[in-house]
């Protein structure tokens, strides 16, 4: 019997098994996919949202504000990176304008700091490729940007080190209520725990809704994204938003941590909760606001577009967190609802489950909690003595696999053999960035294979792009 | 810091003819470095045949084509690295490399010779929708997992792009019992040669759609089928033409992209048009002592032409070594530059240093649509000088004309040279 069971291994997921890891608690994280952040975690603006656009007193309100704050001192703490580079949030119609003084009294309501109105003059001193309709903007300096998968592997790892157990490809298929435990069954079996909590993203209603008469609906709120070559990484420094509408904070144009540019994300109800295909239609709309300066003084070009993808948000209708104890299930805690802020939130939602559940269970304090984590040496990231010593004591640092990103064999052997390691080219690519250059792949995948098969000891035919169902090869020559 | 004469970044066909051409020039101190653990790059995975008609008068195979360089190479001792990554090339020809065994490790050259090659447009730059499933391959990819590892990505193959690797993979994946449906190309003519066309798909009764492109890729995990649909002028699918197709994989021919981030670093102006360096007469870039030849100057048809040009630009290296390195004698200012309009989307080279001038230059370049029953016209200034008759020109291969230097001498006052198509 577990203490507790994580369904999801989302950041959601990720950040709560960490936090309960401070304590002596059996624990088990399972995801129906084959890695961390393989849904909602892996496609998202990867954004570090300052909390000025929450309603006043909401819930979503004090945990993004939160989340923010503990998100930082974790990117010190785990290793994975972060930048405060702060958000801009940008009135392109003077008429328009009380918008942003509304967005200035919600951010102080929320005690969101430092925060103020930026007038067009320096406005376009900080930000020189803004669209010269800008008028004035806010101005959120605690707004940030993060690799949203390194969040949850760096979690993920860290809560495994410190003695959480984790399941993959392991999907929930029903939960029973028992006197005082709930019976979790899953397609590789049944397992039997005190306390659950489901940070199943969007499915998050169908778990909660096998426990509970009170049902819950989320929806999948599609984004897609164009994302651009690095050569536009430096375009903006801020990461720039139009001001906000109906269906969220509309599409921005932002650098990523990774240093590229993204276009997005669009906003489309779907019915389909594994839909994460991308559109015509809305590819086109993006390209159609991008080329047509949306938010830049020049059209973007279109040619240094290096790929689109999409992500599901979990909306939830009233648009809030859902983070509590179901009241007819007692020992069932929802973290639902988790839409954005919900990444920037993630170590505070994490923070709050455990604080409710620690109340009641009081478990012990995990005494031998290793707190910290070294995170994969990217190579491009040190100083040319720090890489020839790193290629003395292993020469493998000195081969490059991906040329775009300059990804060495050192980086692959470490992500996949360090605590919960790649299994997959996608889990590969998450880990080390390897793959996810201008060429996309092209050039490394077979040696990424050659090296996932040596390393796991498996043939290249059953090498998968990401898990079960997902191989790449089919045989091997002049064979049928 | 160690330095060499002339340094190749690339052991392909372009770094090695280079290299034999300055090493036949009388430069002893000369460095190619290679990425890969074998020299001779692309073309080690190629292994049909139709290499060397031009060079060789015969067939040869890829690995065939890129041993006669290899050999010779060896025979005249030129020093190679392998498996060792150029990180940087400044503007001073300070050249970066990296490999197991050495670390980094800095080098100075006189010279430097681009010859790095070219990647293939990945699903991504094609604005493609769908999902991302397993078993989409760029043509390349696909040609090295079978040829040089062994391995089938797939026997239901859909091809996107009527690029030559495409077309060579759509009759390798034939012989290796894979059936290959269609190939789709979203253009009203091929991206590649006619010989292609016929040898690899007409042989096979493979059908080529032109004006036909990939509008859906279905299957989550991994590929179950695309759907592909006519376009219009436009290049919008038209409503009402989508066919389904069950497959795996997926193979991309869309197109090739010069290699050029390491020519933008040593601050290499590059033509918006090729995507590769812009170059003289000499084949060298606007950085003194920085030269570019194959396919990350622009991409070719023929590795025949590859070879020649780059033995030009590795001559080029070494004249600069022996001539010019280290002195004042600076290029003349006087340029005639090479227009290319009407038809003719660019050429190689785009300027001519008179003085620098051998006695024939070829200048090589592409056609921006079909053209039949067409001229190739060469202006002077606004005179005519050259009209030569072409049944059909496509942009798929490559087009060329040949300036003489005595022709230009004798031209007075002669400032541009325009490349054009007539009609008539």
């Amino acid at each position: 019997m577990y203490d507790i069971i994580v369904i999801g291994a989302g950041v959601t997921g990720t950040c709560t098994a960490r936090e309960f890891s401070k304590y002596q608690v059996n624990m088990c994280v399972i995801d129906k996919g084959d890695d961390v952040a393989s849904g909602t975690s892996k496609a998202n603006s990867g954004i570090i949202h300052a909390g000025y656009d929450c309603t006043p007193g909401s819930l979503m309100a004090k945990l993004n504000v939160r989340g923010n704050e503990l998100m930082y001192q974790l990117s010190e703490e785990l290793d994975f990176p972060t930048k405060m580079n702060g958000s801009l949030i940008v009135c392109t119609v003077e008429a328009e304008r009380g918008k942003l003084d509304q967005l200035l009294a919600q951010g102080e309501a929320n005690g969101v700091p430092g925060c103020r109105i930026v007038e067009k003059e320096e406005l376009l001193a900080m930000e020189p490729n803004l669209t010269p309709n800008a008028v004035a903007a806010l101005y959120a300096p605690t707004g940030g940007i993060i690799c949203p998968f390194n969040l949850a592997i760096a979690m993920g790892e860290n809560a495994a080190v410190n003695g959480c157990e984790f399941k993959f490809e392991t999907e929930v298929q029903d939960i029973v209520k028992k006197d005082g435990y709930f019976e979790i069954v899953t397609n590789k079996g049944t397992f039997e725990t005190k306390a659950v909590v489901n940070a199943a993203g969007v499915y998050a209603d169908k778990m909660h809704n096998m426990v509970s008469e009170k049902k819950m609906k989320i929806v999948a709120r599609k984004g897609e994204y164009l994302l651009m070559d690095k050569e536009l990484g430096n375009y903006f420094s801020a990461t720039v938003f139009p001001l906000p509408g109906k269906m969220g904070k509309g599409v921005l144009t932002a650098p990523t941590i990774h240093g590229n540019l993204f276009v997005g994300p669009s906003a489309t109800d779907i019915e389909d909760k594994e839909g994460v295909n991308t559109t015509q239609e809305i590819i086109d709309d993006l390209v159609n606001k991008a080329s047509n300066s949306h938010l830049t003084k020049d059209r973007l070009p279109m040619n240094k577009v290096i790929t689109s993808f999409a992500g599901l948000r979990a909306h939830e209708e009233n648009h809030e967190f859902i983070v509590e104890e179901v009241a007819d299930a007692p020992g069932f805690f929802d973290a639902a609802g988790i839409e954005s802020p919900g990444l920037s939130s993630s170590p505070a939602i994490a923070e709050m489950i455990v604080g409710l559940i620690e109340d009641k269970h009081n478990f012990p304090k995990n005494e031998n909690f290793i707190a910290t984590r070294k995170g994969i040496t990217h190579m491009e990231d040190l100083t040319i003595e720090e890489k020839n010593e790193m290629i003395k004591k292993d020469p493998r640092y000195g081969a490059i696999v991906c040329r775009c990103e300059m990804v060495t064999e050192g980086e692959l052997v470490d992500a996949i053999n360090r605590p919960l390691g790649a299994r997959s080219l996608d889990g590969l690519k998450r880990r080390t960035r390897q793959g996810m250059g201008r060429c996309q792949a092209g050039f490394c995948t077979p040696r990424a294979m050659e090296i996932l098969s040596r390393e796991l000891g498996i043939p290249m035919t059953e090498i998968t792009k990401k898990g079960e169902g997902s191989n790449m090869l089919v045989g091997k020559i002049k064979e049928d | 810091m160690k330095s060499y004469d002339v340094i190749i970044v690339g052991g392909g066909p372009a770094g090695l003819a280079a290299a034999i051409a300055a090493k036949k020039e009388g430069i002893d101190s000369i460095l190619i470095i290679e990425r890969d653990n074998q020299l001779g790059g692309i073309l080690n995975q190629c292994i049909h045949n139709g290499f060397g008609l031009h060079t060789f008068k015969e067939e040869l195979t890829g690995p065939e084509y890129a041993a006669r360089f290899i050999d010779q190479a060896a025979e005249l001792n030129i020093e190679y690295k392998l498996h060792t990554m150029v990180c940087d090339i400044s503007k001073e020809k300070v050249v970066m490399v990296m490999n197991r065994e050495e670390g980094m490790v800095l080098y100075q050259a006189k010279a430097v010779v681009l010859a790095m090659g070219c990647r293939e447009r990945p699903r991504g730059a094609l604005n493609i929708p769908g999902y991302r499933p397993a078993g989409i391959y760029s043509a390349g990819t696909a040609q090295r997992l079978v040829n040089m590892e062994g391995f089938m990505p797939g026997k239901k193959v859909v091809i996107l792009g009527s690029g030559d690797i495409g077309l060579i993979m759509a009759r390798r994946m034939t012989f290796e019992g894979a059936e290959v449906q269609v190939v789709a190309e979203v253009m009203p003519y091929s991206g590649g040669l006619k010989r292609n066309i016929v040898q690899c798909l007409d042989d096979y009764g493979i059908p080529l759609k032109l004006s036909h492109t990939v509008i859906d890729i279905e299957g989550k995990d991994r590929l179950t089928g695309v759907v592909i649909a006519e376009v219009g002028p436009d290049r919008k699918p038209i409503p009402g033409t989508e066919v389904h197709y069950d497959c795996y994989p997926l193979l991309l021919s869309c197109g090739m992209l010069p290699e050029n981030e390491l020519s933008k670093q040593a601050q290499v102006e590059l033509s918006p048009i090729t995507s590769g360096p812009i170059v003289d007469e000499s084949l060298e870039t606007n950085i003194e002592g920085v030269f570019a030849c194959g396919n990350v100057l622009h991409v070719h048809d023929l590795v025949d032409y590859v070879s020649e040009e780059a033995g030009i630009a590795g001559k080029n290296a070494a004249l600069y070594v022996k001539e010019r390195y280290g002195k004042d004698s600076v290029k003349s200012e006087d340029v005639i530059k090479i227009n290319a309009v009407q038809g003719a989307r660019y050429t190689v080279p785009s300027s001519i240093h008179l003085e620098n001038m051998a006695d024939m230059l070829t200048v090589r370049f592409r056609v921006g649509a079909v053209f039949k029953n067409s001229y190739i016209s060469v202006y002077f200034n606004d005179e005519r000088v050259q009209h030569r008759k072409k049944q059909v020109m496509a942009p798929g291969e490559m087009e060329q004309i040949i300036l003489k230097k005595k022709a230009l001498e004798e031209f007075e006052g002669l400032e541009t040279i325009t490349v054009k198509i007539e009609e008539e």
